[in-house]
């Protein structure tokens, strides 16, 4: 590859420019042209395979761009000009159309005919099946994910013909087709990859972790490890409107405080996931847009292990969720980019809407009162852990907690881990009295949240909470049909159990914030906080 | 002959402090805490996902049927597969180290060229306002932390002044690199003739050069001046001055010949120094080296990544040692005597 061939597409948009020696002259963004998007992310990508063994969470972001998926969530202007995806609009993509059986059992779906992989073969159901094998065969997070739709055994998954593919469930389930609209059931070009594939390594692992073999409107160009990924859109691409940018180029810029003077300085043109200090400063200073929605069924909360005494008692939970500055913690930690998630006025809700604020709000007379009640009028001694890879807003958020407990008696010891260790301590060890966690549910619905954070033994529920109704709730509740008569009364008396037990007092809804030039339209807010192209375009 | 010999011996010397730098890097990297099967295995997995993934990570095997695993793919070159990356260890190592290397010896040279001058004249001087300026200078350059001088200068020359390149690594995104001989970007540029890369190249080098610099001025400088304040008031000096001879041959011949020898194993330590610890500097200015990526794989538990990175900076450090002994030995003539 020569030099300069990168931009060459983009520079001739600008009627014969290439020819010119604009490359030291002008910053690159100008010279780059209005089809091609510079981004910077401060994560660096370790993989172009969702489905690997060891695929970070940032490199997700290749797989939502280069890979098709039966279907995929619709998208929504919230009040604020926001565009966010919509979790209740499911739309065909690959698949053109799809119907249930009678018993909600299985789905079949139509395989559109303008389905076309990148060497311009047919998608078939052969693929569809190959590739959903492939997710719940190599194991890990790909099978989790499928599982969470009840998929879980090849022998589900059927290709009727050519251009037919079906999904057999154990049970009817409201889960099983939103989750064929998450990253991870995405379609590979089987017959690519089967080429690829050896005795030892049958579904090409090693192939798809550098070469993507996708359908998606965008193609990788270009890998440099740890330094940056270029995207090529395919021109080819039919299932939906063919995307204005025809070049994105990614480059992982570690230091925070480089990304922003970056995009000050007007060299790049998207900044994704802003720290939320930097998202509010830009904002105000006019210097760049920022646009960010607040991430659905997503909370960022103080956890009490119910392992752990006095978190045993209800009361001691409940005389910490009267202690904590609700306010402070929006303010200092979050810098305002957060919903209030306090103050609710209602023991018990009127509506399903999820999350919605818990009925506690700062009152440190009431925090004293109760704890005096629970028999700890002196107070008491406990840590309270943080990850350390998330310190943007778990080191203030700590910080302010230690200070508003220590206003009731209660001395908190802070308690700092590094990323690594986190999962085990918090997640599968559990053995975090006092915690700061921030699980978001992918599937928006509140029973699913509510089975990862509520139920005995699930990951996220790292405060070890118990209850044998919230139980039998969340079991009746997370296959049932949102419409069924029985669904609404479920949630709320769930959303009870969960103001009046408080085993997770929650802080706010954090936002998804991307600052970017002005002229850059069309960023959609996503459920996997990821950087999806196929709507953007720079003016 | 006797210098030829005394180099052998001590190149046969290396070999001991390898082989234990190999056994104590397994062993701490099994030491870290953190579980990588559960790390890879991914927010969402359960039990016996985990297994799954600790057995193909090949981790259910005891310690020493891992280490003799390890020691068999070591001799064949094999440094195993970074588990984050999924690529190998030593390809990822040879793409990153040329990069520290480069900017490594760049602040090492401008450095140098500040340092040992300034060293040598505050030694000449002692007392008078060069003294006093290498004194502030050595002071500033240590008690500055890199990434706040970094930053500083991104600020004042990118963000201000609009002088210095964007800080993107090591070359912005219009150019392609060119084709690897070296690794050296600078020099793979001379290489096939091509100026403006060369001239990108060294542009994105400056600033991060110029932070390393200042953070090794101060042991250079300091022990230029000491090393030279000391010869120059040894007994062969006072012999040359009585004997009449000129100020600049009794300065540049007498004092520091004997000067270089402790300012050279000092360059060997602060070299090494650098390479591992310039990671604040990578990580402001982008720049894909090696220390970002130790960290990286320390952060994961990535033991292979962690182990090839280790072994890599030993052998650096017990290469560089040698040729600084080497150098030590051809430079003084006593040493060739004494043996």
């Amino acid at each position: 590859m020569k030099r300069r061939d990168l931009l060459k597409t983009g520079s001739a948009a600008l009627g014969g420019a290439a020819l010119l020696p604009f490359l030291r002259a002008l910053p690159a963004s100008a010279a780059a042209g209005s089809d091609t998007l510079v981004v910077v992310i401060g994560d660096t990508i370790n993989s172009l395979d969702l489905h690997r063994t060891g695929t970070n969470r940032p490199s997700y972001q290749v797989a939502v761009n280069v890979y098709d998926r039966l279907v995929r969530f619709g998208t929504k202007v919230l009040e604020d000009g926001t565009i966010s995806y919509d979790s209740t609009v499911i739309e065909p993509e690959i698949a053109e159309s799809w119907e249930f059986s009678e018993d909600r059992k299985s789905i079949t779906f139509k395989i559109s005919p303008k389905a076309k992989f990148w060497d311009g073969s047919q998608v078939t159901a052969g693929d569809v099946k190959w590739s959903f094998d492939r997710a719940v065969t190599l194991g890990g997070f790909p099978l989790t994910q499928m599982a969470a739709g009840s998929m879980t055994d090849p022998e589900q998954f059927v290709a009727v013909d050519e251009m037919t593919f079906r999904v057999d469930l154990p049970a009817a389930s409201k889960l099983a087709l939103p989750d064929l609209a998450v990253p991870v059931p995405l379609v590979i070009n089987s017959k690519l990859a089967k080429e690829h594939a050896t005795e030892a390594d049958p579904w090409a692992t090693d192939y798809l972790h550098e070469n993507p073999a996708g359908s998606g409107p965008f193609k990788i160009a270009r890998w440099d490890a740890g330094q940056q990924f270029v995207y090529e859109r395919n021109d080819d691409w039919q299932l939906g409107e063919l995307p204005a940018l025809k070049r994105v180029i990614v480059r992982e810029v570690p230091s925070a405080a480089t990304r922003r003077a970056l995009l000050e300085r007007g060299d790049v043109d998207f900044y994704m996931d802003v720290p939320a200090k930097d998202a509010k400063e830009l904002a105000e200073s006019g210097k760049a847009k920022v646009e960010g929605a607040p991430v659905d069924n997503c909370l960022h909360v103080l956890g009490l292990n119910v392992n752990y005494a006095p978190f045993d008692n209800k009361l001691v939970r409940q005389a910490i969720a009267y202690a904590l500055p609700y306010e402070d913690i929006l303010a200092a930690g979050a810098y305002g980019r957060g919903k209030p998630m306090w103050g609710g006025t209602e023991m018990t809700p009127s509506t399903i809407e999820w999350p919605q604020p818990f009925p506690y709000a700062t009152d440190l007379e009431k925090a004293k009162a109760l704890l005096a009640e629970a028999g700890f009028a002196d107070g008491f001694e406990t840590t309270l852990s943080y990850n350390l890879g998330l310190a943007d807003w778990m080191e203030p958020t700590a910080l302010l907690i230690q200070e508003a407990l220590g206003k009731i008696g209660v001395t908190a010891t802070l308690d700092k881990i590094p990323g690594a260790q986190w999962r085990t301590a918090a997640l599968v060890e559990k053995r975090l009295p006092m915690h700061l966690e921030n699980f978001g549910g992918w599937l928006n619905y509140p029973d699913y949240y509510f089975f990862w954070a509520y139920i005995e033994g699930h990951l996220f529920n790292s405060s070890n909470y118990s209850d044998p109704e919230m139980a039998e709730l969340v079991d009746a509740t997370l296959t049932m049909e949102t419409d069924d008569p029985a669904y609404a009364p479920n949630i709320t008396r769930m959303m009870e159990i969960a103001f009046e037990d408080v085993p997770r007092i929650p802080l706010y809804q954090p936002y998804l914030d991307a600052a970017m030039k002005p002229e850059v339209e069309g960023y959609v807010s996503w459920f996997h906080r990821q950087l999806a192209l196929s709507n953007m375009s720079k003016a | 002959m006797e210098k030829l010999s005394r180099i052998g011996g001590r190149i046969l010397q290396a070999i001991p402090p390898v082989f234990g730098v190999i056994v104590i890097t397994f062993l701490l990297t099994r030491a870290l805490p953190g579980d990588p099967a559960v790390f890879f295995a991914g927010l969402m997995a359960d039990d016996s996902t985990i297994a799954q993934v600790r057995a193909e990570l090949g981790l259910d095997h005891s310690l020493p049927v891992q280490f003799l695993y390890y020691l068999r793919d070591l001799l064949q070159g094999d440094l195993g597969n970074s588990l984050s990356t999924g690529r190998p260890v030593m390809t990822e190592l040879m793409a990153r180290l040329p990069a520290s290397l480069e900017l490594t010896l760049a602040g090492l040279f401008l450095s140098m060229a500040v340092a040992i001058p300034l060293g040598v004249l505050a030694a000449t001087r002692p007392g008078s306002w060069i003294d006093h300026l290498c004194r502030l200078l050595v002071t500033a350059g240590v008690s500055l932390p890199t990434f706040f001088t970094g930053l500083f200068l991104i600020y004042v020359f990118y963000y201000l002044l609009g002088w210095a390149p964007s800080p993107l690594g090591r070359l912005d995104f219009l150019y392609i690199s060119p084709p690897q001989v070296t690794g050296f970007y600078t020099i793979d540029a001379i290489l096939v003739g091509d100026w403006e890369v060369f001239w990108a190249a060294l542009r994105q080098m400056i600033l991060p050069a110029v932070t390393l610099g200042l953070f090794a001025l101060a042991p250079i400088a300091r022990m230029t001046r000491a090393a030279m304040l000391s010869a120059l008031s040894g007994d062969y000096v006072r012999a040359a001055r009585a004997s009449g001879l000129g100020s600049g041959r009794i300065l540049w011949v007498y004092a520091f010949r004997n000067a270089a020898l402790p300012v050279l194993t000092t360059l060997g330590m602060v070299f090494s120094f650098l390479l591992g610890a310039n990671v604040l500097v990578e990580k402001v200015f982008s720049w894909p080296g090696i220390g970002s990526y130790a960290i990286g794989a320390l952060v994961a538990s990535d033991y292979a990544a962690v182990q090839g990175f280790v072994l890599c900076m030993a052998l650096l450090f017990v290469v560089v040692n040698l040729m600084i002994d080497v150098m030590l030995t051809l430079i003084d003539p006593r040493v060739g005597l004494e043996s």
